[in-house]
């Protein structure tokens, strides 16, 4: 079990290594730092000077561990594009990105599982049957197409919710909230929705499938030969060994709501991290794309490591197969 | 039989297919008596299994019942709502499977499992569940009941999980359980044992066991009455000494000279040629008629009805058309003097005469 | 409780099971008819597209954001309406069916050539390789496709000079979409392949003397295929879904050479002032041609898979 779990840290720590790697090298070695940050007319011995000051003559290790260090304070450079910190943006742009994916995830688990108990207990039921076939157009239906066409239906002919941005948000510290104002609601809904759906339809697939593996099983069938009610077999016994392994799939899954925020907040103009990590690659705003790139990994490594353990300690027999999580 | 508790008549199983409608169980009547062990016996894919499923209400769509009935205790089963049908398993029949680490939720423990069946059935509390769950574990023979009671499937040595199996299928107090090779999946050593216990606690609890396997040894040494299944059908019942002693159906003939014997002359194995027939194969008349040695015209064309068996205690049947009253018994004798090796002067005449009869090997 | 069929002769039915199966199937024939009209009518753009799209001396300002013809306002001359240059959009979209279909295919085959081989060595070598292939693989299976094939085009983008950047555009894009996606052909090849190792006719194949590298391709290699299809269909509705999103965000195909992805983001911008069809009728066919691949490709597993006959 320690062996376990020090193996998944190792490897972890080996992951994020890498990805501050590509990081770092995305920063430091993609034209040149002066050029970016200095002015055409600024002489060479100024350059130089400017290169000593900030160690960029120092060797390639020592760069590293510098940079490094800095990410772990949240210390990633200026941003060439706004000439700010690349660390303050950041913290203006968590709370959007956060709050909304935090909204989506809930819709998605709050109407995936129970669809998917649904279309598992009545297989042939045309309310299953509709589902299912809903289900594939949310699979099929890319984000952004779904998306636009919420913003059509609601925002252009009905004229109900907005169409793009945050609406009045609310500063709590550092933190914003559009969640206390009516306003900020009626902002979020078409963005959350959105976002929700592809893992909706996920999610309502896997406990489907799962569930559907769980009623063919021995022991269900024994169960039935016991006589217990079809109340103590689909909740009492079906529904416990269908929700074991699912929760920590999708605990992973929704590790992947972050990475399609990217496409919501560029379609509702959301202000989050993805919407500005779309606008550095356009800029090539180096610093902004290395600190995103360093931060969404690092949330990912973070996020595999906590449900790798947790899966082994909720059933040490039971390996998560990757495979199922991407969807396939 | 006088007033059986289970009586299945004509019962047929059907499978709609790709290929069309194949017949797994075709017009199959059996009784078992309170009480009594019936061993059905017979290869994979004969159909003993569906029977047992069909009984309990269990068969799995696409399969279905197609024909004939099912009464347990003077009620009919077959066409039960499966509400009614739910309160009868468990209670009135139950069953038990053939691997007993499946057969267990791996989630819950064996407490957990056994108290929810027990109040499914009696109106108890949770206290005394429990007693009885204990109760129960210490008669199918698990020792340090009260402690292991909390303990989980995979906790459990293989025997000791059938074990659980079967104090969980007699928790309700059933007269009827359908073991479907309760030991197949065992060691031979545990086997045994089991197989023990099954007998015993059926003669404490009077409860009527019908014994699915293809082991032949733990029939014999188990049931009281035994039905051989061939390719859907049943080809011999009868009480099962004397079908191990005097096997009429040239199958279960097969069958019993195919059981490697201590002592006795060191021969090769016998077996039977070829292999049953696929569903979508079954040749018409007799089904065993490719394979089998006393096979004449008549077996090529039509399918024998269970017909008793002369020379044999009252009660065994055999599905051969050997026994039509119409042929001549001294087809019948020649062909029992074969098998015992022993010819005796007066069948030579009849057996050179006659031309459905080829010298050379036994069955 | 289902041991019907006792073995008897071999069946060379697989082929004859799997047409039976699609000609049964009415959701099976409809996508395939979908998706081989929006792959034709790709395909034969050049020849069937009322308008060329790319001909900016052919263009009329005076055409521009005509609605389509069946309003008013419209003409049968563009059926589907024109965007505010005054392309035909019906035009726009066969050349961007097209431009999506050659990425989507390029990198399924590449993801497929690349993934496979992987899979293949790694199955069959063990030892180290092995360890080494399914670590990465598993690394980078923790992280969505989406974001890997973004990061991957991104970081690229970054890396070339600008000039250089819509050129090879299209290149950089497939590569991204297959190193996002080789992952899942190389696990389940390598699960093909530890099966079969073991199996008879390659270590009859051993001792005889055939040569490890004629064994793996002319022995194993066709017994493992039969899941990659599955895979490789699937894959395709992901990929093409993929390269429309990264050109939607702006990072895949640009609008000199617009998929489908790039159309509907350059017709977002004209959604709130009522223009909707530059960017909706884009976003249908998309929908459409991602909707039948996926069910081709669900319709393939179920009759592939031997659990559910």
């Amino acid at each position: 079990m320690i062996a376990f779990i020090i193996q998944r840290l190792m490897q972890a720590v080996l992951v994020m290594l890498v990805i501050a790697l590509i990081a770092f090298a995305l920063f430091n070695f993609v034209g040149d730092p002066i050029n970016n940050m200095v002015g055409q007319d600024t002489n060479l011995a100024d350059r130089e000077r400017l290169r000593q000051e900030l160690g960029l003559n120092d060797s390639f290790v020592v760069q590293f561990a510098r940079f490094v260090g800095h990410a772990a304070e949240g210390e990633f450079g200026m941003s060439y594009q706004q000439a700010r910190p690349v660390g303050r943006i950041i913290l203006e742009k968590l709370p959007a990105t956060l709050e909304l994916s935090f909204v989506a995830a809930l819709l998605a688990l709050l109407l995936g599982v129970p669809m998917g108990i649904y279309t598992a207990l009545h297989r042939d039921s045309w309310g299953s049957q509709l589902l299912l076939a809903v289900s594939l157009i949310g699979v099929s239906l890319p984000t952004f197409v779904i998306g636009i066409l919420l913003i059509l239906v609601f925002a252009v002919l009905l004229g109900w919710l907005p169409s793009f941005g945050r609406g009045t948000v609310v500063h709590i510290g550092w933190w914003t909230t559009g969640l206390l104002t009516l306003d900020g609601w009626r902002a979020i809904i078409l963005p959350a929705v959105t976002l929700a759906l592809f893992q909706m339809t996920l999610i309502m697939r896997l406990v489907r499938g799962e569930m559907i593996e769980v009623l063919r099983t021995d022991y269900i069938k024994f169960a039935r030969a016991r006589g217990l009610s079809n109340r103590a077999i689909n909740f009492g016994h079906a529904l416990k060994n269908t929700l074991v392994p699912v929760i920590t799939i999708t605990g992973l899954q929704l590790g992947g709501v972050i990475a399609f925020a990217i496409i919501t907040e560029t379609v509702f103009q959301w202000p989050g991290m993805g919407l500005m990590f779309i606008q550095a690659v356009n800029f090539a705003d180096i610093p902004v794309m290395a600190a995103y790139l360093v931060l969404v990994g690092s949330f990912f490594v973070v996020i595999n490591l906590v449900v790798d353990l947790l899966y082994y300690v909720v059933d040490p027999r039971l390996r998560i197969d990757r495979e199922r999580v991407a969807g396939v | 039989m006088a007033d059986p508790l289970l009586r299945v008549e004509h019962l047929r199983i059907e499978v709609p297919t790709r290929r069309g409608i194949l017949v797994a169980v075709d017009d199959i009547s059996l009784e078992i008596a309170p009480g009594e062990v019936l061993g059905v016996v017979g290869e994979s894919g004969a159909g003993k299994s569906l029977t047992g499923a069909a009984i309990i209400g269990l068969l799995e769509p696409p399969l279905r019942i197609a024909g004939g009935e099912i009464h347990f205790a003077g009620r009919r089963i077959d066409n039960l709502p499966y509400e009614a049908m739910r309160r009868i398993r468990g209670k009135e029949i139950g069953a038990i499977f053939q691997d007993p680490l499946t057969s267990l939720n791996p989630l819950y423990t064996i407490g957990r499992q056994l108290v929810e069946t027990i109040r499914t059935h009696l109106d108890v509390g949770p206290a005394a569940a429990r007693e009885r769950a204990v109760a129960l574990l210490g008669e199918v023979g698990i020792a340090a009941a009260e402690q292991r009671i909390d303990h989980y499937p995979h906790q459990f040595s293989g025997g000791m999980r059938q074990r659980v199996v079967i104090a969980l299928a007699l928790a309700g107090n059933p007269r009827l359980v359908i073991a479907d090779e309760p030991t197949t999946a065992l060691d031979v050593s545990i086997q045994a044992q089991i197989i023990a216990l099954l007998k015993r606690l059926g003669r404490d609890h009077g409860t009527a066991i019908m014994l699915v396997t293809h082991d032949m040894g733990v029939i014999a040494e188990t049931a009281d009455r035994v039905a051989v299944m061939y390719a859907g059908r049943i080809v011999e019942m009868g009480p099962v000494q004397t079908i191990v002693a005097q096997p009429r159906h040239p199958y279960t003939a097969g069958l019993m000279q195919s059981i490697p014997r201590i002592g006795g002359p060191r021969d090769r194995l016998r077996q039977i040629d070829g292999a049953m027939p696929r569903l979508d194969e079954i040749p018409p008349g007799c089904p065993f008629h490719p394979r089998c040695p006393d096979a004449f015209d008549r077996c090529r064309r039509e399918r024998p009805a269970l017909l008793p068996a002369p020379g044999t205690q009252a009660g065994t049947d055999a599905a051969c058309w050997l026994y039509d009253p119409a042929i001549s018994g001294d087809a019948i004798t020649a062909r029992h003097s074969r098998e015992s090796g022993n010819p005796g002067a007066a069948t030579i005449s009849a057996a050179a005469l006659d031309p459905r009869f080829r010298g050379g090997d036994g069955c | 409780m289902s041991d019907l069929a006792a073995p008897g002769r071999p069946r060379s039915v697989l082929d004859s099971d799997l047409v039976w199966s699609f000609r049964h199937s009415p959701v099976a024939i409809a996508a395939t008819i979908v998706a081989a009209a929006i792959i034709l009518g790709a395909a034969a753009a050049p020849w069937i597209a009322p308008h060329d799209p790319f001909d900016l001396a052919r263009l009329s300002l005076l055409d521009a954001s005509n609605p389509p013809a069946w309003l008013a306002g419209g003409s049968w001359n563009y059926p589907l309406g024109t965007d505010n240059q005054g392309r035909d959009v019906l035009s726009a979209i066969l050349y961007g069916a097209r431009l999506s279909l050659v990425v989507g295919l390029s990198a399924v085959i590449l993801a497929l050539l690349f993934g496979v081989t992987l899979g293949l060595i790694a199955g069959w070598r063990g030892g180290i390789v092995e360890t080494i292939v399914m670590r990465i693989a598993d690394v980078q299976l923790s992280f969505p496709a989406i974001l890997i094939a973004l990061l991957i085009d991104g970081v690229a983008r970054s890396l070339l000079p600008r000039e250089v950047q819509g050129e090879i555009a299209l290149y950089v894009l497939v590569a991204s979409i297959a190193l996002s996606a080789w992952v899942h052909y190389a696990r389940t090849v390598r699960g093909s392949t530890l099966v079969e190792r073991n199996k008879e006719y390659i270590q009859a194949a051993r001792v005889i003397g055939v040569s490890p590298a004629r064994i793996v391709w002319g022995h194993l290699l066709p017994n493992v295929m039969g899941p990659v299809l599955v895979i490789a269909t699937i894959n395709l509705a992901l990929a093409i879904l993929t390269e429309a999103t990264l050109s939607f965000l702006g990072v895949g195909l640009p609008p000199t050479q617009p998929s489908l992805g790039t159309l509907i983001r350059v017709g977002n911008d004209y959604l709130l002032s009522g223009d909707w069809w530059i960017s909706i009728f884009p976003g249908v066919v998309l929908a459409l041609l991602i909707l039948s691949v996926n069910l081709l490709g669900d319709w393939l597993r179920d009759a592939l898979n031997p659990r559910l006959r």
